[in-house]
């Protein structure tokens, strides 16, 4: 690997499929490493907060592998930052998935149950499982973010019950809509994107958006 | 509208990439890790690997084909076939695989569900179900390629695991598996019914008027095996059929190589 490539740390704390991510970083042109060494996290040079699963066993494994500190300090360094998936809405204030949860709270917000029903007032189903393409919404354009440079047709993988609602209209980047209904596909704040779909699981495009996350 | 996804099905016995009909009569098809990468390049959706020998002669070498695939292959991967625990899901989850399919070992324990639901999300946790017709509008659960019965009820069975947590079926028509003959609409029709988790039908795949016949009953994807293998059809063909057909695919899926 060449000492130009980028280095991304990549959280271990004992959640999802790490072996996936990394693969992704590597065939973008970057190189991975995982981690659990709150030094490492707190100095990296970027960090990526993987994760599937239920949101309280994701903080729990946050608070277990001692890194919520690091994360912290990383996110208010300025340097570039990505949570996927449930690494995405555990940058929210809370969640309500099973109870009441406390988040990361870099992202002010709140994890909520994607509505079971559509704009058509049809029933539809919970969890989305599937691809979708990702909407600008009025408030940020794709411009000069990881989402830069999609087409319209560019369809992203996304499983999830729940999803992030910003408490400001200016965090999110994307939606996705889901019988009519915007469903948030992407956060950012400043230095912090969160997808809440899979990039390493969306073949080019996904991988498209890890490359723009390598370089930016 | 519903996401309609297209994944390709890889039946596995040892190293190779196979296919039989109903389950049996298992012909070598080749490497499974060309097909896989043949596929991703054509645009599938997802990718599905089951070991169908495994739980008759215990696990093999399905874990490396598993890691050697994920090397190159950038779309979600189902893996099934002789899993019987929650360590053995994390081992396969940490392999490279994105959800894992379990039957016999839901039959036989059906907490174990719960556990996989509860350790790892329920988007990880796939309900297997070889289905065989036992009388009108009735199907009965199968285990070991449709050759062992186990008094489950089809449609109840998957209402139940569904409850316990499993958050996607893989719904295999043993009659029609291997026949091109389409699709069990009947019993696609009666499990999307009973479920609000989404359903993968798999077995009979043999035109794309099959295709556009499964999701008119309510699948939320088709697996395709034999009409994939023996290039009758290539993923994208299916793709612009159901472009034309009106359903939600995702579009321009190919990949360069």
């Amino acid at each position: 690997m060449s000492g130009s490539a980028s280095t991304v740390h990549v959280v271990d704390y004992g959640v999802g499929n790490l072996y996936s991510v990394a693969r992704a970083i590597e065939r973008s042109g970057g190189l991975a490493k995982l981690t659990s060494d709150p030094v490492e996290i707190a100095e990296a040079e970027r960090l990526l907060l993987p994760g599937v699963g239920a949101f309280q066993d994701g903080m729990l494994g946050l608070k277990r592998a001692g890194v919520e500190t690091a994360i912290h300090d990383f996110a208010r360094s300025g340097r570039p930052m990505l949570g996927i998936c449930l690494g995405m809405q555990m940058l929210a204030t809370e969640s309500t998935e099973h109870g009441h949860h406390d988040g990361l709270g870099i992202i002010p917000g709140r994890v909520e149950a994607i509505p079971t029903n559509g704009l058509d007032g049809n029933r539809h189903k919970v969890p989305f499982v599937g691809w979708a393409k990702l909407e600008a919404t009025q408030q940020q354009k794709f411009v000069g973010t990881v989402l830069d440079g999609l087409d319209a047709e560019d369809a992203v993988y996304l499983v999830h019950s729940f999803q992030f609602k910003p408490d400001c209209a200016n965090h999110r980047l994307a939606v996705y809509l889901y019988d009519g209904m915007p469903v948030t596909a992407c956060v950012r704040q400043g230095n912090i994107i969160g997808c809440q779909f899979h990039p390493e699981k969306s073949a080019g495009v996904g991988l498209g958006i890890i490359r723009r996350f390598l370089t930016r | 509208m519903r996401a309609a996804r297209l994944i390709a099905r890889m039946d596995i016995k040892g190293p190779n990439l196979i296919k039989g009909i109903h389950l049996e009569g298992l012909r070598i098809i080749g490497d499974p890790q060309e097909f896989a990468r043949r596929y991703y390049e054509q645009g599938a959706d997802e990718l599905v690997y089951i070991d169908i020998v495994a739980s008759l002669y215990g696990r093999n070498s399905l874990g490396d084909i598993v890691a050697r695939t994920a090397r190159d292959v950038f779309v979600p991967m189902t893996v099934g076939g002789g899993l019987r625990s929650v360590d053995d899901v994390r081992q396969m989850l940490r392999t490279g695989a994105d959800k894992v399919a379990i039957n016999t070992a839901a039959i036989r324990r059906p907490e174990l569900i719960s556990e996989i639901s509860r350790t790892f999300g329920s988007q990880c946790m796939v309900l297997g179900v070889e289905a065989k017709q036992s009388g009108p509008g009735r199907w009965e659960a199968f285990t070991d390629n449709g050759r062992e019965p186990t008094g489950f009820d089809v449609v109840e069975w998957c209402s139940r695991a569904a409850g316990l947590g499993a958050g996607e079926i893989l719904l295999t028509s043993v009659d029609r598996e291997g026949t091109r003959k389409g699709f069990d609409t009947a019993l696609i029709a009666a499990v999307t019914a009973a479920v609000s988790v989404p359903v993968i039908a798999s077995g009979g795949m043999g035109t794309t008027g099959h295709m556009v016949d499964a999701f008119a009953v309510g699948t939320d994807a088709v697996a395709m095996a034999d009409v994939l293998h023996y290039g009758r059809l290539t993923i994208s063909a299916v793709r612009d059929a159901a472009v034309a057909a009106g359903l939600n695919v995702r579009h321009r899926a190919e990949q360069l190589a």
